[in-house]
């Protein structure tokens, strides 16, 4: 077995494009439901709306990708109040049930609209002007120590990152304010926070179109890196991945989401090419190939029961914090 | 504050006077609720035709389980709304008005369950309860610059407050580490900080230990020489005699009495619905001679 590669693979989507895709989500569904408390269980909504804009108004109508940035962005916030202006008066469960059946309903409406590429999706450039931008030499390979990316992947990568780097930094600053306080306090207690003269529902609705917004970057982003929008990639699945990244992270912790998508994607990973080395050289013989797919989420599931029982408040959070409401 | 105490003592002084029935007129009144109705179904919870609270006084809501005291409390502080009815606060009509907006008008409430922010630290939920942050505001909260002057000169006063209230070593701790007589002291702390013309507590003694309760009462009484008029829920006849310079009773939704304390506990619709006819005697010591309400108040 072929340890070298195992890692080296790992490592690549640890840091790589998917891991990316992910943590932009993971970075908004923390402000929502870490610091928020806002339980939005279809932020895959947000990543669609923010792929399908920048896919619909590059490839469809022909405008440049900054632009459609801009409008990406303008359709996540009208998402967010859409979502939220009628729901967030209620009680928190019913922000859970319209969220969850919303991001199910934009899936089947991309599917059935034309315009929108149906079932197929829409294939296209749509990443033509940021890769025109790439500042990188013409070599063949990026190596970084055991792992390698080629030209356009590095691109990727980085701009990835930066903007990662951004919206965490962004995050911090809201939270250290007082703003980011009412918003904890939201989380905490409603009413409490009201009865202290704050409109609650304002910043409710602030922090789901800040976390939908960021939400929709992910979108943005996979659509660019993958120069394609297939509908069948904003699966519900995808925000419990999310959920999965943000406990495994630590909750409302700035660098958890960041954490949690490189730790979710490495071991994912290493478990797959560790039980497809294991099964092609022979060692593993009880499993064949084509079940390795599923028992890597058993094996990652059963990781994550551990980690539940043993370290509940994730990597970087604080236990004494998460035990106060168990007095 | 010589000069602030002596009004809130006027106010009380002016009570004395008063003839006390239910629903009678204060000579200044902060809180006027007239025709409250609040209904769940077929029960009228609350069914107050008229009560006027004065300023600068501590005013008792007492009254048997039931009678719809926090009920009214709800209602008034906007976080239930009645069927019915209309209330003035500093002579604006405040019927239906949002907590938050009232709270930032002075009146303040706390609950009857304390609703201490258990995962932000005391002083945190202290400066929660500061009015009018820049830092509160979205986009000013990036720019530490712009509020960081006014969270300093909050987060002074947070401290004035905390130790006033004993809590101030306890400052950097998690709210929700904090024992239950604390996080009522915080809590009544916190609502401080929003510097109220009125704060309703809701059974601020509930669940303190005897030697807390002294100092809550303490807490209570300088509120009051601070100009600030109290308004609380409570069980502890204790407390509510004490205290209190005015007790409203409430029974299945009405007020029933109306008077100074020891005109009340004289009262005798208040003794058949609340107090019951032995209510100063020591419930365990029966060799204990029996006294009247009428003996220990007079």
């Amino acid at each position: 077995m072929d340890f070298g590669f195992i890692l080296s693979q790992s490592l690549t989507q640890a840091i790589g494009v998917t891991a990316i895709i992910y943590c932009l989500a993971a970075i908004g569904l923390n402000i929502q439901f870490g610091y928020g408390g806002l339980l939005n269980f279809g932020q895959v909504a947000f990543v669609a709306v923010g792929a399908y804009a920048v896919g619909v108004v590059v490839v469809e109508v022909g405008l440049s990708l900054w632009l459609a940035i801009l409008i990406a962005i303008v359709a996540a916030t009208v998402l967010a109040l859409l979502l939220g202006v009628p729901t967030l008066r209620l009680r928190a469960d019913y922000l859970a049930i319209v969220t969850i059946a919303a991001s199910e309903i934009l899936r089947f409406l991309a599917k059935s609209f034309d315009f929108l590429g149906g079932s197929q999706g829409i294939t296209g450039s749509i990443g033509g002007d940021f890769s025109d931008l790439n500042p990188l030499p013409d070599w063949e390979r990026f190596e970084l120590g055991p792992i390698s990316f080629t030209r356009v992947d590095m691109w990727l990568v980085l701009a990835g990152w930066l903007v990662i780097a951004i919206l965490t930094v962004l995050t911090f600053l809201l939270m250290r304010s007082p703003w980011g306080r009412v918003v904890k306090g939201v989380r905490e207690d409603e009413d409490a926070v009201r009865s202290l003269g704050k409109n609650t529902y304002l910043f409710k609705l602030q922090i789901l179109i800040i976390g939908g917004v960021f939400g929709s970057f992910a979108g943005m982003y996979s659509a660019i890196a993958k120069g394609a929008v297939q509908p069948d990639g904003f699966v519900p699945d995808f925000t419990f991945f999310l959920y999965v990244m943000l406990i495994l992270g630590g909750t409302a912790r700035v660098l958890g989401p960041l954490l949690g998508a490189a730790i979710f994607w490495f071991l994912l990973v290493f478990v797959e090419q560790f039980l497809k080395e294991g099964v092609s050289s022979g060692v593993i013989t009880f499993i064949g190939t084509t079940q390795i797919g599923p028992v890597r989420f058993i094996l990652v599931g059963v990781g994550l029961m551990a980690l539940i029982v043993f370290r509940p408040q994730g990597i970087l959070g604080d236990r004494k914090e998460l035990m106060l409401d168990a007095r | 504050m010589p000069a602030e105490a002596a009004i809130g003592n006027a106010a009380v002084e002016a009570l004395k006077n008063l003839d006390p029935h239910p629903g009678v007129a204060k000579p200044d009144p902060v809180l006027v609720a007239d025709g409250v109705v609040r209904q769940f179904g077929g029960l009228r919870a609350v069914d107050v035709s008229h009560l006027e609270v004065q300023r600068g006084a501590i005013t008792a809501l007492i009254g048997p389980n039931g009678a719809g005291k926090s009920t009214f409390f709800n209602v008034i502080s906007g976080f239930d709304t009645a069927n019915e009815g209309t209330w003035r606060y500093n002579n604006q009509t405040i019927t239906k008005t949002a907590p938050n907006k009232l709270a930032r008008k002075g009146l303040v409430r706390t609950f009857q369950l304390t609703k201490s922010l258990s995962r932000l630290t005391v002083l945190q939920n202290m400066l929660l309860g500061a009015k009018g942050q820049t830092g509160e505001n979205l986009f000013s909260a990036i720019f530490k610059f712009s509020w960081s002057a006014q969270e300093q000169a909050n987060t002074k006063r947070a401290m004035e407050l905390l130790g006033r209230f004993n809590l101030a070593q306890k400052s950097a701790d998690f709210a929700g580490s904090l024992s239950g007589g604390q996080r009522k002291l915080l809590e009544m702390a916190r609502a401080l900080m929003l510097n109220p013309d009125l704060v309703m507590l809701d059974e601020p003694m509930a669940g303190v230990n005897p030697a807390l309760k002294q100092s809550l009462l303490d807490h209570i009484r300088d509120i009051r020489e601070e100009g600030t008029t109290v308004m609380f829920v409570e069980h502890d006849m204790d407390m509510v005699r004490d205290v209190s310079d005015w007790v409203v009773v409430m029974a299945q939704g009405a007020i029933i009495s109306e008077g100074t304390p020891a005109s009340v506990m004289r009262d005798q619709r208040v003794i058949d619905a609340y107090l019951g006819a032995h209510h100063d005697e020591a419930l365990t010591d029966s060799g204990q001679s029996l006294t009247t309400a009428e003996e220990t108040d007079a």
